[in-house]
């Protein structure tokens, strides 16, 4: 006969606080809650007799106040008339065009590299062990400070490429040419422009929403093709041949957009002592692309490498055992289990790039971190305002990128239970 | 019927085809086995060879002496060479920053002693007694960088002692958890109240000391290594504390771990270290100010412990639960169980990326040049402004670049290394 010990019924003690494992975490909390809100109290309380020592307030207004000062590389209409949150604006602009533009890259050069260090070429896979253990291990200022210094110090100067027998000479057909002032490549120009839609904060382009509509219709429209092959597939067996259509569907809307919309490039021209026409890259944007670039690539080769190489040789010997070819092993098989292990780094990556473009401080970038949290503050000294926005707007971000990312790693992610 | 022909001996063995032996068969299977190999290979070696024919006559020119550019070019007389002058120059403020020459054989043995005070934790063959020297180190290195009076170390060192000794006392007394808070009050109450004090006394009865080198004195590699080297001591502690706090069954504890994890990781460290530089000011009482370097250390040794949380904390999800299981039925407590048998486990899988973090936090102490302060890059600044270096840059950061690959390169073997080692598993 089982007996139960007696349970004492004695009442409740101060040392159980301590000791009853019912009440110590409760007990640690509020320790901690104490703790936490007397220093949260303590770092306020320093701050407004700072700032009332100082004789300033806390407040936003200073965003509404004209800036002063010009931004040189700039997406939306802005001159030194217009207020600080313009600037800001322009500023987070700039960052998040850099931002895109560098993971867009880092992850074409990132996948190519990975995957040709897995390559069974010996010479290939170790130049390519070399280029990733060099930029992994060797700080990404130093990148972004050599090729600036590259770009501005050892590149020819505009009049280099003036005259008969010019020292320097433009690149594919006369379109790109690359000076010390930065490099000039073609613009997009439209003869019979749609104008602009006015978003009330800035300006958006017509043709550039029509090109954008038109093309995510050729999307879809391949997209419907596609399904109602595999349809007709998994009805009959056989595949109806869709590349000639998939070619079409693309091909005839644009070819005709073009056409209506007078699409045609602006080349750079020599003029005077600089290039005109055309689009201005300047050294500040080309170094810390070309730097985030190469330099995360290295990153992005090993989260490839390391995806490729989790997928278990039974799965690429099986699929060889069912008759597949090599090109079908690596598409149907091998990556799109491997997607499942690259993604998750992945995205810590493309934050990373995002948190890495605040170094554009270094060549004069004029992103967020240059415009608000540097001649802002300046200008206006409000250091605590500037930076709390600064590093909230970098937080939503953050944040926007990796929910955006997670939602579409679920959607590829092993369906369990 | 007879058998015409029978073999009673083995014909001797035929050598393998030629192009099945030796380096001609790595050849064709490494280099030349389909065309898209073989073009792969033809491109391999044109990268190659533009990459020689531009770097191989380029450092065979390399001018060592010369006072400055222009002296280089006309040494070089037009040829194409590297102009490695300008480290030959310069190598003692790249490495040093501003700290006085004569006393340039303190932070060499500073960093002596650092390669013997990381040993014992690096390799667990050395006796176990060195551990007490590492343990001791950073007192020692603190005094042979700063300098000034030999009494503070040793009075901050005392704190230990006395928090150890009221411990100690208390402990058969009452039980250890008051006796611990008693003892770390008591350390507290000395290194806030008396030790500074004490060893302003002591230092004027027995002036015991070297010569104080103020923080804006220090720079180049030196500084790097003093702000990586700290950081990478304290944000291991940290990480774990944090990764085990998001991990807590206690809600409030979670949340702030959490948030300060996510916020750390959200905002670059850029906007963390102006925070330090520029906003410091902001949060403490009026009139407080404490040495810049200290404050990057902080925020730095922060922002890698946010990073190293979550590092831990994926080597704690990847454990199997019947670990937290196992001892939960052995009877060991919360802080028995980590320390025997989760933590062990979970710091070894998650390996890789600690050092990753690691190298990390080694590499962005170049941003420390963003608050003004002199490490190598800007100090590679100061150089390319100064007249006679206007213009040089290759070869600057070849030498800066070449010293972080060492170190950086070193950690990522090393961690392979451990990786090796600490391997239990039969595959």
């Amino acid at each position: 006969m089982a007996t139960m010990p007696d349970v004492r019924k004695d009442g409740f003690r101060l040392s159980m606080l301590l000791y009853d494992t019912r009440y110590r975490s409760i007990t640690l909390q509020v320790i901690f809650l104490v703790l936490f809100a007397a220093a949260a109290w303590w770092l306020i309380h320093n701050t407004v007799e700072n700032l009332k020592a100082l004789g300033k307030d806390f407040s936003f207004g200073f965003l509404t106040v004209r800036s002063g000062y010009d931004i040189n590389q700039r997406l939306i209409e802005y001159s030194s008339d217009s207020p600080h949150w313009r600037a800001f604006l322009v500023g987070l602009l700039n960052t998040l065009l850099l931002a895109a533009l560098s993971c867009v890259t880092a992850t074409v050069v990132g996948v190519l590299a990975g995957v040709l260090r897995l390559s069974k070429n010996w010479l290939v896979a170790r130049l390519m062990t070399v280029y990733v253990e060099t930029f992994r291990n060797i700080p990404l200022l130093i990148w972004i400070l050599l090729i600036f210094a590259i770009m501005t110090e050892s590149m020819p100067a505009p009049n280099a490429f003036r005259g008969e027998n010019p020292a320097s000479s433009m690149l594919l057909f006369d379109s790109i040419a690359v000076t010390n002032r930065g490099v000039y490549v073609p613009e997009p120009l439209f003869t019979r422009s749609l104008g602009n839609l006015d978003l009330g904060v800035f300006l958006v382009s017509w043709d550039l929403l029509v090109i954008i509509a038109v093309l995510l219709a050729c999307v879809l429209a391949n997209r419907a093709l596609r399904k109602n092959a595999e349809t007709v597939q998994n009805a009959t067996g056989v595949r109806p041949v869709t590349w000639w259509k998939s070619l079409l569907i693309f091909l005839v809307p644009l070819a005709a957009l073009k056409f209506a919309l007078g699409f045609h490039l602006g080349l750079p021209e020599l003029k005077g002592f600089n290039f005109a026409g055309g689009t201005h890259l300047r050294n500040s944007l080309i170094a810390m692309w070309f730097a985030l670039t190469v330099y995360t690539g290295a990153f992005i080769a090993e989260t490839v490498r390391a995806g490729i190489l989790a997928i278990s040789r039974g799965q690429s010997e099986a699929a060889a055992a069912l008759g597949l070819r090599p090109g079908r092993i690596m598409s149907l098989v091998i990556l799109p289990q491997a997607l499942r292990v690259i993604i998750p780094p992945m995205i810590s990556q493309y934050l990373n790039i995002t948190k890495n473009t605040s170094l554009a401080l270094a060549v004069g970038y004029m992103d967020i971190r240059s415009t608000l949290g540097g001649i802002t503050i300046n200008q206006t000294g409000r250091e605590l305002e500037g930076m709390l926005l600064m590093m909230l707007t970098y937080l939503v971000i953050s944040l926007v990128i990796s929910m955006a990312m997670n939602l579409y790693n679920s959607s590829v992610k092993l369906k369990e239970r | 019927m007879a058998v015409t022909f029978v073999r009673k001996e083995m014909l001797p063995q035929q050598p393998p085809p030629s192009s099945q032996v030796g380096p001609v068969r790595w050849v064709r299977e490494n280099l030349l086995s389909s065309p898209l190999n073989i073009f792969l290979t033809l491109a391999a070696i044109y990268v190659i060879y533009v990459i020689i024919d531009h770097v191989g006559p380029w450092l065979m020119n390399s001018v060592w002496n010369a006072g400055s550019l222009a002296e280089c070019r006309q040494i070089l007389a037009g040829e194409s060479g590297a102009c490695f002058a300008v480290i030959n120059d310069r190598w003692r403020q790249l490495l040093y920053g501003f700290y006085p020459s004569d006393m340039y054989w303190r932070p060499n043995l500073a960093m002596v002693l650092l390669l013997v005070a990381v040993a014992p934790v690096l390799f667990d063959k050395l006796p176990r007694k060195m551990i007490w020297f590492s343990a001791v180190y950073p007192f020692i290195a603190f005094w042979l960088l700063w300098g000034g009076s030999l009494w503070l170390p040793l009075a901050v060192i005392a704190g230990f002692a006395i928090g150890y000794a009221v411990f100690r006392g208390l402990s058969p007394m009452t039980n250890g958890a008051l006796a611990v808070i008693a003892g770390a009050l008591a350390a507290l109450i000395w290194w806030f109240v008396a030790a500074a004090a004490v060893s302003d006394v002591l230092q004027s009865v027995i002036p015991l000391g070297i010569a104080a080198v103020p923080s804006r004195e220090f720079g180049g590699f030196m500084l790097s290594i003093i702000i990586g080297v700290t950081g990478i001591a304290l944000s291991l502690p940290l990480g774990i504390m944090l990764a085990l706090g998001r991990k807590s069954d206690m809600p409030l504890i979670k949340m702030i771990c959490v948030g300060f994890i996510e916020f750390i990781r959200g905002v670059p460290l850029i906007t963390l270290l102006f925070t330090a530089s520029l906003l410091l000011n902001y949060f403490l009482p009026p009139g407080t100010n404490f040495d810049i370097i200290l404050r990057v250390i902080i925020m730095v040794t922060l922002f890698a412990a946010a990073y190293m949380a979550e590092v831990i904390r994926g080597g704690l999800a990847a454990l199997p639960r019947g670990q937290y299981e196992a001892a939960d039925a052995l009877g060991l407590d919360y802080w028995k169980a980590q320390r025997l048998i989760i933590m062990p486990q979970a710091l070894k899988i998650s390996i890789p990326g600690i050092v990753n973090t690691f190298i990390g936090l080694f590499k962005d102490t170049t941003l420390v040049v963003f608050i003004g302060l002199l490490d190598p890059i800007g100090l590679s600044n100061a150089i390319r402004a100064d007249s006679n270096w206007n213009g040089i840059y290759w070869e600057l950061f070849i030498f800066i670049g070449a010293c972080f690959f060492i170190f950086c390169f070193g950690m990522s073997r090393y961690s392979m290394y451990l990786e090796r080692r600490l391997k239990t598993d039969h595959r």
